[in-house]
């Protein structure tokens, strides 16, 4: 710790620190706009002026930037100083010379840097009187909004979306004082990242184009923690809620998980909540004459009672994107033999393989921002920046970790990025991506194998081999012997090596072959620590649902194929879109009676006795856990309008009706979990993950909206001129109102992330421990898988047979693959068309050219696809992309050409 | 005393058309001391530089044995780059040097190099310099066939290679740093310092970027020795120095010249006086970025030191009786900059001069500082609408102001370079400004 001055008085300080974050840190108002704790310094604006001193007697000082300037023992510097208060008062007059000023029509106002810092700087009269500057702005696709004019060049965006992001048709374009930030011509921003930039930019150039449909202020909106509910990664989010629905999501920092971003999968995902399908009423669909009936609470609950008691075998299909909460309940009404999961036999056998993996052996899963400080990196066939964007960025972090240790030995200091920058170059880490097609992360590879799953999983097991002689030998490793030692050094030699996988290759080979590497790892390094490792699993809840235990949805089919179940509730899953619509009306049609919970209609509910209306992520209570193990909580934000209610208690108020005693013990969220946590000793910490319900700050409860919320009192007042009490939360520490402690709570359930003076994203460094560390009070959600060490023996890895036929391989798109985000019209406009991608060797000897339309059938399913021709994907393998409508999901995984008829 | 032939050094081959063969420049005594310079210890050559006060000729006068001692003595990768980007107003040296002599800057630079331990060195000329390009380009192919470049340049097993990039018509990219940003393919972007690129140059590695004018030195501080350059010059700064006088005068032209003489010694004697019988107004006197000196300042010797501290010249100030600041109380009053001298006569209209020289900056910021990025675009619209006499009360305290904000508060000296000339044009002819708006153009807007 080094001791420094602060306008006279001395502070401890971290000397690895520029001094604009240690003076942030210490709670002083400093303005600035090209830093970000996440990007660095590169000392551009020029806003972050302070004045700095030769020692006790200098007085007049010198104008340093503080972002620019390290927090050195002995330094000495005054914010108040008037040469640095004059220089930043000026750098806001210059800025103003041509910014629009049009905060009332801007989107960003009200959370908006530029304004926080124009009131911090103390500039209240600006002198131009010149006509100003216009550009003109782009359309860049459906996410994200474009008004150049408001552009303060402060260069956050190329930084993020270019040398952060690794994205290309961003850039800064022109120079001096007509400097440009956007695509060469009009057309959507291609990076999966591409969201954050509204967050980043401190003005109101990039926009959330989905929440300009159905505007609100910052102000006006209902918030509370939740999760992203659209891939295994878990990433906080902070989604917004005004008139019942909700208007954004943003990003809810998370010292371990995401930090300060997400995908666009997750940002945008959201509008899915208010599609059309959406289901707000109980029906029987088949009502009379088939023709669908809504139910009121009472009948809907009274038939599925019904269902319950009369139907001698029931089974229930859990589901990877409902709760723990729903899923335990489902799994408590049909026991374990009847609980079955809504996936793949090959998606839930590379989930459970994984979680066995991360559970029996010797390596670690990381967080995602661990992840980031790995120096070796080996991804087994997962496209992560398709599957689970978020670690892909991670690992683009990670690639940058050793060429910033040689900075760091030039003596760099690691804030700097601008120098970081030049002393980097283009140095990459060791990263080597083995995949069955070209991904987004191969630039920055130190090399790429293209191969089929069974070649990668055989080419893991061999370089854990290298690794390790113990592992036994597999035939058909195809991987040369240079390329084997290359990776195995890598791993050997770096200080905080990391494996990856994921379900992707629907390839249980790949995931075990996986844990095998990583686990040898332990055999060849000096320090007998194993690697790292982390699966990439589809589904928010598909480590959940498998800590739970099920059987594959192919499993329940068969069951009900030999006429062994009478009834089948269906939790938050539409099997149509799994099995596909032929197998799953035949199962629909087996089984006597069928209750579906979901938040949106889909032929499978169509077809049920009974559909409830579930609440989505944002309208209920319940834990999920992602890839890495850690269960995370999600508080609703807002309460959904009657009788809309979450899966699990839906199930409960049946089950009670039906005599199933032990639903009334779960009297709401808490007790539900606690429930879980003791049958699941795996589950036994889920509590922990987040503060009870019984948490008061001053004796009050911690609101959700901020205290200037306005027009409670109007909102409803077309339905009833008495202004309505607001709904109670008995499930968290929250309260659905603008009334709440005037303390600011601990960061785990802050909600409006509003500090006196910074009202924009930038507010967080007020929220946080330490710059760039945990929330204040910790991080929430809580890790339920730790490895269990040495010894372990290593897992099987099963090589399907070779055969002639080509190997289909799930293509995942970030748009589209995801069946909820896909209901959201902007991610709808970036899906991909469905397609057959192949090798244009293998198109050739099937006599198979571009555009061909060609039959693809898998366990009764079929669907038609084009062909695409791909000459970076590997021989040997057909890409069927995943989740896209009108191709089930059981095509991707086992899907076989029919050609030649 | 008039211009001495006799202190011609590196322009001896001016209107020599020969000169640029490689025959010629070496029956001249020409890669002479090259082969001198490879028989002597890298450190001694170093030493050599450094004692003989030799200061760069790119505009801030920095001792280049100082620079050179500021790379890392461990560093394994070396770079030099020739910073031949001339685009300083007024400054027309760099591209005779290279264009008469281009072995000249070749030998200086394969000895830095050597002196450097730098196998791959560029050098970066402006992209507007189609006659010197090929030249260069030819010399270039000549030395490596004679094996002055090469993979055993002479057998001494030294590996040298120089590579001509050629900008793309940036201002900025002659500013060091931006000029490696561009060297590297990216936006010529001027880095922040430290680290200096003697520790993090071009490609990551350490890098030292000289003038042409300053490595064409070279050869005759290795051939002469350290003394006889220092004492070539005056004080702390060796050799002569090269000027390039532009204006209305008599004989303009660019001239090698002793650093002693002064700056009416320079129009008078050098160059003729001032055009049709004129006065002398105003010069500028090492490029448009340095502040001007009026008539009344021309007595003090062209010298680095003598420009900045001579008390004859009058500090430039912020307002009336405030002097600018340079930091630590420093008063700023002229320097010696590029060698680009322009001399103004008494018709000259100061204020549309000074709105010309902001509107160049203006136009050359590269827009990565706020305070340069809008200050100086603000600036040159006040300037003009001053210039056409459309200027408002309170403008020239405005323009000082703005100024006065960019000054010393940017990433590069182009901030400077931009404020620098208006402080010092409303220092010295503020009457001229303050008259302008006071009497405002017939019809022009309030
Ligand atoms: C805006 C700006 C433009 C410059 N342009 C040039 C140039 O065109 N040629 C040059 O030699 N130096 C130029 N310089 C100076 C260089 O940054 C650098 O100091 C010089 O090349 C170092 O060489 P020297 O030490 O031999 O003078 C410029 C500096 C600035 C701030
Ligand atoms: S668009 Fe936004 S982030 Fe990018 S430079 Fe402009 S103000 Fe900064
Ligand atoms: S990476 Fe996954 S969890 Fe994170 S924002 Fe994207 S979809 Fe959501
Ligand atoms: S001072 Fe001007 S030219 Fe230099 S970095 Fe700043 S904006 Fe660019
Ligand atoms: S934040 Fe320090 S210069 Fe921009």
């Amino acid at each position: 710790m080094a001791t420094i001055w602060i306008d006279g008085v001395s502070y401890e300080a971290d000397p690895s620190r520029n001094l604009l974050a240690v003076i942030l840190e210490l709670g002083f108002d400093l303005p600035y706009f090209c830093w970000h704790p996440a990007l660095g310094s590169i000392g551009a604006c020029r806003q972050c002026a302070i004045t700095q001193f030769r020692g006790e007697d200098d007085h007049q000082g010198q104008v340093v930037m503080a972002c620019m300037t390290p927090a050195a023992e002995g330094a000495r510097v005054s914010i108040d100083h008037a040469s640095a208060a004059t220089l930043r008062k000026s750098v806001i007059e210059w800025l103003m010379v041509s910014h629009p000023h049009d905060c009332p029509v801007c989107d960003e106002g009200g959370e908006c840097h530029l304004q926080d810092m124009t009131v911090m700087a103390g500039h209240t009269y600006r002198r131009s009187r010149l006509p100003k500057r216009t550009y003109i702005s782009q359309d860049l696709g459906p996410l994200i909004g474009h008004e150049m004019n408001r552009c303060i060049q402060c260069y956050r965006c190329v930084r993020f979306y270019r040398e952060y992001a690794g994205g290309h048709d961003l850039q800064a374009m022109g120079t001096r004082d007509r400097i440009y930030f956007g695509r060469y011509q009009d057309g959507p921003l291609e990076s999966e990242f591409a969201g954050n930039l509204v967050e980043i930019c401190p003005t109101g150039v990039f926009t959330d184009k989905t929440q300009a449909r159905h505007y609100t202020r910052k102000w006006d909106l209902q918030t509370a923690p939740s999760i992203c509910t659209h891939c295994g990664v878990g990433c906080n989010i902070n989604p917004g809620e005004r008139y019942g629905a909700l208007r954004r999501v943003r990003a809810r920092y998370h010292g371990a998980v995401n930090g300060y971003f997400l995908c666009d999968r997750g940002r945008y995902g959201y509008e899915f909540e208010s599609s059309d399908r959406r289901i707000r009423v109980p029906l029987a669909p088949r009502g009379e004459q088939n023709q669908a009936e809504e139910l009121s609470v009472q009948a809907a609950v009274t038939r599925v009672a019904k269902i319950l008691t009369s139907s001698r075998r029931v089974i229930g299909v859990g589901s990877p994107r409902a709760t723990i909460e729903s899923n335990y309940a489902l799994q408590r009404l049909v026991g374990a033999d009847g609980f079955f999961h809504a996936a793949c036999a090959e998606e839930h056998r590379s989930s459970l393989a994984a979680l066995d993996a991360l559970r029996e052996g010797p390596s670690r899963s990381p967080a995602l921002r661990e992840i980031e400080r790995c120096d070796a990196v080996v991804v087994l066939g997962e496209d992560l920046t398709q599957s689970a964007p978020m670690m892909a960025l991670a690992i683009r972090q990670a690639a940058l970790a050793i060429p910033r240790s040689v900075a760091e030995r030039q003596g760099i200091p690691p804030w700097h990025d601008a120098a970081i920058r030049e002393s980097v170059q283009s140095a990459r880490g060791p990263v080597f991506l083995l995949s069955p097609a070209p991904t987004k992360l191969d630039d920055l590879a130190t090399r790429v194998y293209r191969k089929t799953p069974r070649a990668i999983a055989a080419a893991g097991q061999a370089i854990a081999r290298a690794l390790d002689p113990q592992v036994p030998a597999l035939a058909g490793d195809e991987m040369d012997r240079a390329g084997i030692e290359e990776i195995a050094r890598a791993l050997t030699v770096a200080e905080r090596p990391l494996v990856v996988a994921g379900s992707g290759t629907a390839s249980e080979a790949v995931i075990n072959a996986a844990a095998n590497l990583a686990w040898a790892t332990s055999a060849a390094r000096e320090d007998d620590r194993a690697a790292e490792l982390a699966y990439a699993l589809p589904w928010a809840n598909s480590a959940g649902l498998s800590l739970l235990g099920g059987a594959p949805l192919d499993e329940a089919l068969a069951a009900a194929e030999r006429g062994e179940v009478d009834a089948a509730i269906i939790l938050e899953s539409d099997l149509d879109r799994i099995a596909g619509p032929g197998p799953a009306e035949r199962f629909l049609g087996q089984v006597r009676h069928a209750v579906v919970l979901d938040h949106i209609a889909h032929p499978t509910a169509a077809r049920a006795d009974v559909v409830l209306p579930a609440a989505t992520f944002a309208e209920g209570h319940g834990h999920l856990v992602n890839s890495e193990g850690r269960a995370q909580r999600q508080m609703a934000v807002f309460s959904p309008d009657e009788p809309i209610r979450e899966s699990w208690r839906w199930l409960r108020e049946a089950m009670m009706l039906a005599g199933y005693d032990e639903a009334d013990s779960w009297t709401g969220a808490e007790a539900i979990a606690e429930a879980a946590a003791r049958d699941h000793p795996a589950l036994a910490r889920l509590p922990d993950a987040q503060l009870s319900a019984d948490f008061r700050l001053g004796g009050a409860k911690v609101a959700r909206a901020p205290h200037r919320y306005s027009g409670r009192a109007a909102a409803k007042l077309h339905l009833n001129v008495l202004e309505p009490t607001p709904p109670r939360d008995n499930d968290s520490p929250l309260e659905f109102s603008m009334e709440g402690s005037p303390v600011l709570p601990p960061g785990k359930i802050e909600t409006t992330f509003w500090a006196p003076g910074w009202s924009s994203p930038q507010a967080l460094t007020r929220f946080q421990e330490e710059i760039d560390g945990p929330l204040r009070g910790g991080d929430p959600g809580v890790r339920l898988i730790e490895p269990a060490g040495e010894p372990f023996a290593y897992r099987d890895v099963a090589l399907s047979a070779p055969s002639p036929e080509l190997a289909p391989t799930p293509v995942v798109a970030a748009f589209g693959s995801e069946e909820l985000s896909a209901l959201a019209p902007g991610i709808a406009a970036l899906a991909p068309r469905a397609f057959l991608e192949l090798n244009p060797r293998d198109a050739a000897s099937l006599g198979l050219a571009d555009d061909d339309v060609v039959s693809v059938r898998a366990r009764g399913a079929s669907a038609r696809l084009s062909v695409r021709l791909e000459p970076g994907r590997a021989q040997g393998t057909a890409g069927i992309p995943l989740g896209l409508e009108d191709i089930p999901v059981a095509l991707s995984f086992a899907g076989e050409l029919i050609t030649g008829s | 005393m008039p211009a001495d032939v006799d202190t011609k050094i590196i322009t001896r081959q001016f209107g020599n058309e020969e000169a640029k063969n490689i025959e010629v420049y070496e029956s001249l005594g020409g890669y002479r001391q090259l082969r001198r310079a490879l028989g002597m210890k890298p450190e001694d050559i170093k030493a050599e530089v450094k004692a003989s006060n030799l200061r760069g000729r790119g505009g801030a006068g920095f001792p280049t044995g100082v620079k050179w001692g500021f790379v890392p003595a461990d560093a394994e990768d070396v770079y030099l780059v020739c910073n031949a980007d001339e685009s300083e107003p007024g400054t027309c040296k760099d591209r005779e040097l290279m264009y008469w002599d281009p072995h000249q800057l070749l030998e200086g630079m394969i000895i830095s190099a050597y002196a450097l331990g730098a196998r791959n060195n560029y050098i970066y000329i402006r992209g507007e310099m189609m006659r010197e390009t090929p030249v260069l380009e030819k010399a270039i192919a000549d030395a490596y066939e004679r094996r002055y470049l090469g993979e055993d340049v002479l057998g001494s097993g030294f590996a040298c290679h120089i590579t001509v990039h050629r900008g793309a018509g940036a201002y900025i990219c002659g500013e060091e740093t931006a000029l490696l940003e561009s060297l590297e393919g990216k936006r010529g972007w001027p880095r922040l310092k430290p680290p200096f690129p003697a520790v993090v140059g071009v490609f990551g590695k350490p890098t030292v970027v000289n003038n042409v004018e300053t490595l064409c030195n070279i050869p005759y501080i290795v051939e002469h020795g350290s003394q006889w350059f220092a004492d070539l010059g005056v004080g702390r700064s060796g050799g002569t120095r090269i000027v390039c006088m532009s204006g209305h005068l008599e004989r303009p032209g660019v001239y090698e010249l002793p650093m002693t003489l002064t700056m009416r010694q320079l129009i008078d004697d050098v160059c003729g006086g001032i055009w049709k019988g004129r006065e002398v107004k105003c010069v500028i006197p090492g490029g448009s970025s340095m502040p001007p000196m009026s008539a009344d300042e021309l007595d003090v010797p062209c010298e680095f030191d003598a420009l900045m501290t001579d008390e004859r010249i009058k500090p430039v100030e912020v307002a009336p009786g405030v002097p600018f600041d340079m930091g630590g109380g420093k008063e700023l009053r002229t320097m010696a900059g590029s060698g680009g001298i322009m001399v103004m006569d008494d018709h000259t209209d100061i204020p549309a001069v000074c709105a010309r020289v902001v509107e160049f900056y203006h136009h050359e910021s590269c827009g990565q500082c706020t305070p340069c990025r809008e200050g100086t675009g603000w600036l040159a619209k006040i300037s003009h609408r001053v210039a056409k006499g459309e200027g408002r009360p309170g403008d020239v305290d405005l323009m000082a102001s703005i100024a006065d904000g960019i000054a010393g508060n940017t990433i590069c000296a182009l901030g400077e370079a931009a404020a620098w000339p208006v402080l010092g044009f409303l220092t010295k002819f503020r009457a001229e400004f303050e008259a302008k708006i006071k009497a405002p153009k017939e019809g022009a807007a309030a």
